[in-house]
């Protein structure tokens, strides 16, 4: 276990990253304290709501609300770093949601992991964290390749395809898009980075093995997560660039004549 | 602008479009007769693409009324309107894949639908398995036309179907819309090149001489 006297000499390496900063005239000396310190706040805050959550003698549901808070968050957040994407706060609220259900269910219904504040909580997080990324750029994506692609998306309604049938393309592309760095994350695991979850448990005393076996899960858990949020979320918005009678939306924004 | 005796395929109605506060179309009312080539003529901003693209209700009016065979293409499944309403459109727009991938879009191959679709369109059916990568401007928007074909439409917009191709690709492409008109398929022709209009039009819509 860390000490405080331990946790106070870690502010050194802060101190290093600051010298630097001054040494090349960076400039981000304060922002690299205003980091620091925000990053322990929060963490000590959340360390602190965690300990009531989680306690055992607590009612699970306090956990699940955690997570519900989680995915209202986390749509929030998406929605802020695409702004673009109409609809994208219902669409992801959807897409955490769905995910939520479809993860945790595998992990605590087929017992991988006991149902405790302890698990529930942790894993949830992993799995909105870890998909993040890659359910904004599928919305990003969709978005850029029916708009490129306009023309031929045009040509497929023209033909009598219908909405969804015109946009399976270029939605299939985005989705390809937007999974591929999780995909190749996964296959350097391990090679060339240990992750935090499994690196955090063999700090904390943990056996490797044990530890190989949670990060192993936690990266099944962020694939599947993965893939069923940016499906939802590539669908929905494809969707809502239609009108109801298979017009593409952004034809009518050009004045072309 | 409709012969007398012959029933008019499409009728525009007193039609309104307005784009970021332009009038694109302002009140324009014209028909365009069964089984003839209509050219639809006018300067670049006149309103002819939007013209075609109501037809087939790729876009719809601000106002007014457009009828397919007498009924508002409103009321009309849009679907099954433009499978009955083909449009090639100014740039080839062909999907990657093979010519066969193309077709496919359209509609399944029945009875040889492919192969005369292709033959309508003056292309050599042997084409089928080569990669639209590999062809021609002019190739490729036959290309177009032929798989447009395939879902055997009434009527064809064809909107300056040629305006990137050269002069021969043109003309073989104007010989196989002649063909099809002649065989009853009712075309709507969008250009601006006054000697094409004059080749090709039985009838000549100009939206410049709209009130």
């Amino acid at each position: 276990m860390i000490t405080w006297v331990g946790l106070a000499a870690s502010v050194l390496l802060v101190g290093v990253a600051v010298g630097v900063s001054l040494l090349l005239r960076l400039r981000l000396e304060r922002e690299l304290i205003v980091a620091s310190v925000r990053m322990s706040i929060q963490l000590a805050l959340v360390g602190g709501v965690l300990a009531l959550v989680i306690d055992a003698d607590r009612s699970i549901w306090w956990s699940w609300l955690w997570v519900a808070a989680m995915v209202g968050y986390a749509s929030d957040v998406a929605a802020r770093r695409a702004p673009q994407v109409p609809g994208l706060r219902w669409l992801a609220l959807a897409a955490f949601s769905v995910a939520a259900v479809v993860t945790m269910g595998v992990l605590f219904g087929l017992d991988v992991f006991p149902v405790d504040g302890r698990t529930v909580v942790p894993l949830a997080g992993m799995m909105v964290g870890n998909s993040m990324t890659a359910t904004v750029l599928a919305g990003r994506r969709v978005l850029e390749e029916i708009g490129d692609k306009r023309d031929e998306v045009e040509a497929r309604l023209a033909l009598g395809q219908d909405a969804r049938t015109a946009a399976r393309p270029y939605v299939r592309s985005a989705l390809r898009s937007a999974l591929t760095p999780q995909i190749e994350t996964t296959k350097a695991t391990g090679l060339v980075f240990l992750p935090g979850a499994m690196t955090g448990l063999i700090l904390a005393g943990v056996d490797p093995a044990d530890a190989v076996k949670v990060q192993a899960v936690v990266m099944f858990l962020v694939l599947g997560a993965a893939a069923t949020t940016t499906t939802l979320v590539a669908l929905g918005a494809a969707s809502r660039l239609f009108t109801p009678d298979h017009r593409l939306r952004l034809a009518d924004a050009d004045p072309s004549t | 602008m409709t012969p007398v005796g012959s029933e008019p395929a499409i009728q525009l109605d007193d039609v309104v479009v307005i784009r970021d506060g332009r009038h694109v179309l302002d009140h324009v009312s014209t028909s365009f007769a069964d089984g003839r080539i209509t050219a639809v003529a006018g300067p670049s901003g006149s309103g002819k693409t939007t013209l075609l693209r109501l037809i087939n209700r790729l876009s719809v009016p601000d106002s007014g009324v457009v009828r397919y065979r007498g009924t508002d293409v409103a009321e009309l499944d849009p679907l099954a309107l433009r499978r009955q309403v083909g449009m090639v459109f100014q740039r080839p727009t062909a999907f990657p894949g093979t010519v066969r991938d193309n077709l496919a879009a359209a509609a399944a191959d029945r009875d040889g639908t492919y192969t005369a679709a292709l033959k309508q369109a003056a292309l050599d059916p042997e084409i089928i398995d080569r990669d639209t990568a590999q062809l021609s401007g002019g190739e490729l928007q036959r290309v177009c036309l032929a798989r447009t074909l395939v879902t055997e439409p009434e009527a064809l917009l064809l909107d300056e179907p040629t305006s990137n191709v050269d002069d021969d690709a043109a003309e073989v492409f104007e010989s196989a819309a002649r063909s099809l008109a002649d065989g009853g398929t009712t075309i709507v022709w969008v250009t601006h090149n006054r000697a094409q209009l004059e080749r090709v039009a039985d009838d000549v819509f100009d939206l410049r001489r709209q009130p």
